[in-house]
């Protein structure tokens, strides 16, 4: 029985795998520069940052929650070190690295925190609110100027270097990955997010504290958008406040609906995202290649999210229906 | 013309790997009470969807007043004149009773905007006739559950329906809500309207009932009236053997000292100075109307609401108790009655349910145990007879039966040493009871304590070794089951606030 289950858990990612391959079928034909592996390479080298943002929302989600700061998280981290350097406060990578990654991570624990110790009503609320605060910081310590790290190759690193033309960067992610889907497979933790996702009563009234469960996937959504912020200074050189309302978060969502999961909770997976990222930054990409609008780009992204949502339900839909009509 | 107002006829219907119905009979006369009687799974659901139009019959034939109909969906069975009250009613609380009895039917003025004055007065009407005096511009959620049945009960009588159905209609009411029911049941009778009675509860379908269907495993078994039936046939029908014994009540050895202690719990409003004792190899009975305050009793010793004073001592040693975590660790179990809402996870496998109350016993470290989880859940499945393709399964998949057997194992799973079961029996069919029965019954001769609330009385006088009576947030009474007190009559004169002597 497990050993069944666990092949139709991986049918289930055959649909999104394919469309993968489709999309960089159609891409090939459409552009001669995709088949490049300059272009695969530079596929990997985007697909981190977006891949960062969904595996934090991804775990908001599970628990039928939704972080709506990890852009702008990511956008104000990054503009944080870029502030240090510019009042050469220090230039130290590894102070600039960590004061980073330690203020992206309290601000997911306070996005946790106003949810589950505040009582907040919808993660939409607090996240919300906070997306806005932090486009407001992100001008507020960068003085509305874009910093340009040159110079400053240590905190370039990890979203720059690659080692034989692959980049660093992708490689960490993989390993998050792997350690993420771990945690969620096999781990107490994991169960009780899930568990938390499905009936968030149940599980308090089994003895899980699910109000440090949800504290706990906010201030992971948190650290993995100070994380993406560093890669977003090694790929692109600069920091820039107003960056904070691009739709990453929108991305972030996509690449996790597209993967499996749901608005409702108690769905989604670390394979499933990585595709989901995978399809959303090739997308992106053959945009670029076709030279193809942002404001396109931006339309056809909702539809695509929208396309994604619209696939699964109807997806379960034909599966019930499936099983009546075996059942006859 | 029909002698019946509704006839259903040879019904087949057809799940994924489940035959619901096989070759289903039902008929109603105008004007009486047909009392609907079958174990959880024999099919009153999927009859009763039948019959509203939610699910459509695969074969077999509806007529009404003996004309051939066809319901492709609830709206055609609501044009043909029936009507269902769920078990779960489909009341919008912040909405007021008017809103919710014109749901879809409006009356609109000349310019095409609602009426609200000929709503409410019809509203105020509605529910006069059927014995509420209540202001209809109030929210429906202000009121308790008597009044949102009626609700439901309006909006049948405004359509006109021929024939409604309740489905366990009493299982969430109190005792004078029920009284009120079975009124207003009668005079719908009394109006030509025929009725359909779903409940558990035997006797409540000798004092209401003119004829009586049982059915089992999806078929047709027997129809008689009332006077034919008495309580062994009726449950010899449904079960399809005869039960021996309801309550296979065994004993266990009580404990010395006592297992837990509550003394002076207070919660402003709702408990007041609650002290009693619990001791092992026993089982205790709390009974008492619903409303009590037994639930929230529970409740409170087990950390999930705050409460405002009293201490609890387990095993002699005082305790602190502030979140269920702390109650689990004291050895605490705690079966909620809300099976659905809080005691599962719906949308998670039997295997994860399972191990949900004690993650920390099935790990090593951070890492789940997956063989142990395994190995223990087939047990959990096989002694407590969980009926499932496998352990995999949703549980939302499962029967209200088999669910409640898997909240048992979960908590079964955590070695606690006081279970409180509340309501461990509601909603599920005559021979799963019994096996809760004998969960309890083998917890006692470990040792256990085990505090079962309960709001059926043969139940708790059937099972318990003691039983304390609650009433408005107050201990009433504590009786012994050797005590001459150990009856209906005086259990149920103390739920109602009267004294027993000495």
């Amino acid at each position: 029985m497990t050993k069944s289950k666990k092949s139709s858990n991986l049918m289930s990612y055959a649909g999104t795998f394919g469309a993968l391959l489709i999309l960089c079928v159609i891409l090939a034909f459409a552009s001669p520069n995709f088949l490049k592996f300059s272009n695969f390479m530079s596929i990997l080298k985007q697909t981190p940052f977006t891949a960062m943002l969904a595996s934090g929302m991804l775990f908001c989600l599970i628990t039928a929650g939704i972080d709506l700061s990890v852009g702008a998280n990511a956008t104000f981290c990054a503009c944080l070190a870029g502030m240090m350097i510019q009042k050469e406060i220090t230039s130290n990578s590894v102070v600039l690295i960590l004061v980073a990654l330690a203020a992206g991570t309290l601000i997911g624990f306070i996005n946790g925190t106003l949810l589950t110790r505040l009582h907040l009503p919808h993660p939409f609320v607090s996240t919300l609110g906070m997306k806005n605060v932090l486009w407001g910081a992100s001008l507020v310590v960068t003085g509305s100027q874009m910093v340009s790290f040159s110079g400053h190759d240590g905190v370039m690193a990890l979203g720059a270097k690659d080692i034989g033309g692959f980049p660093i960067s992708f490689i960490v992610v993989i390993v998050i990955y792997i350690i993420m889907h771990v945690l969620l497979t096999r781990t107490t933790l994991g169960r009780s997010i899930y568990c938390a996702g499905g009936n968030m009563e149940a599980t308090r009234l089994s003895g899980i504290n699910s109000a440090n469960v949800l504290t706990f996937c906010y201030t992971l959504s948190g650290f993995m958008a100070a994380l993406a912020g560093v890669v977003s200074i090694g790929r692109s050189g600069i920091c820039n406040g107003v960056n904070a309302i691009q739709p990453y978060d929108t991305d972030a969502i996509a690449c996790c609906i597209i993967g499996g999961a749901s608005f409702n909770g108690g769905k989604g997976t670390m394979i499933g995202t990585m595709l989901g990222a995978l399809i959303i930054t090739t997308l992106r990409n053959g945009f670029t290649l076709l030279s193809i609008t942002s404001a396109v780009q931006n339309m056809v992204l909702g539809l695509v999210i929208i396309g994604a949502v619209l696939l699964d339900v109807t997806r379960e839909r034909m599966e019930a229906k499936a099983r009546r009509l075996a059942a006859k | 013309m029909s002698e019946y107002v509704v006839e259903l006829k040879n019904a087949v219907k057809r799940f994924p790997g489940v035959l619901a119905l096989n070759q289903m009979h039902l008929a109603v006369k105008p004007g009486e009470i047909l009392g609907l009687i079958g174990e959880n799974g024999a099919g009153k659901s999927t009859l009763i969807k039948v019959l509203t139009g939610v699910h459509q019959p695969d074969e077999g034939e509806i007529y009404v007043n003996g004309e051939k109909k066809v319901f492709r969906n609830p709206n055609d069975s609501a044009a043909a004149g029936i009507a269902c009250v769920y078990q779960e009613l489909n009341i919008e609380k912040l909405l007021s009773i008017t809103d919710n009895i014109f749901i879809n039917k409006w009356i609109k003025g000349p310019g095409g905007l609602l009426d609200y004055n000929a709503m409410h007065a019809k509203a105020k009407e509605v529910m006069a006739s059927l014995g509420q005096d209540v202001d209809p511009t109030k929210a429906a959620g202000t009121f308790g559950m008597g009044v949102q049945q009626m609700i439901e009960i309006a909006k049948a009588v405004l359509i006109d329906a021929k024939m409604i159905i309740m489905d366990e209609p009493t299982s969430s009411l109190g005792e004078k809500e029920v009284e009120q029911l079975m009124r207003t049941c009668r005079d719908l009778k009394s109006r030509g309207i025929g009725i359909v009675f779903v409940s558990h509860k035997l006797e409540e379908l000798f004092e209401l009932c003119d004829r009586v269907t049982v059915i089992r495993d999806g078929q047709y078994i027997d129809t008689r009236d009332i006077s034919g039936w008495d309580n062994d046939s009726l449950i010899t029908a449904m079960v399809g053997r005869s039960l021996d014994n309801q309550f296979p009540k065994e004993f266990g050895v009580k404990s010395a000292q006592p297992m837990l202690k509550v003394s002076g719990l207070m919660e402003a409003g709702v408990l007041n100075n609650v002290s009693f004792e619990a001791y092992g190899g026993q089982i205790l009975g709390f009974a008492g109307l619903v409303g009590a305050g037994r639930t929230e009793t529970m409740r409170a010793i087990f950390g999930a609401d705050p409460i405002d004073g009293g201490s609890i001592e387990i095993k002699g040693q005082a305790m602190q108790i502030r979140s269920p975590r702390q109650a689990i660790n004291a050895g605490i179990a705690f079966l909620t009655e809300d099976r659905k809402g809080q005691g599962l996870v719906l949308a998670e496998s039997i295997r994860n349910n399972l191990i949900l109350a004690n993650l920390k016993g099935f790990a090593n470290g951070p890492f789940l145990n997956t063989k142990k989880i395994e190995e223990e859940g087939q047990k959990n499945i096989s002694s407590l007879r969980i009926k499932t393709p496998s352990i995999d399964e949703i549980v939302g998949q499962l029967s209200g039966g088999n669910q409640q057997k898997v909240v048992i194992g979960k908590w079964v799973n955590t070695e606690s040493d006081i279970f409180i079961f509340d309501e461990p029996t509601r909603g599920i069919d005559v021979g799963a009871k019994v096996e809760v029965y004998n969960v309890m019954n083998s917890l006692v001769k470990a040792g256990k304590c085990v505090i079962m609330v309960s709001s059926e009385m043969p139940e708790i006088l059937g099972m318990s070794d003691r039983v304390i009576v609650m009433r408005g947030g107050e201990v009433m009474a504590d009786v012994d089951r050797d005590s001459k007190h150990f009856n209906q009559e005086s259990l149920m004169k103390a739920a109602w606030g009267g004294k027993l002597d000495d």
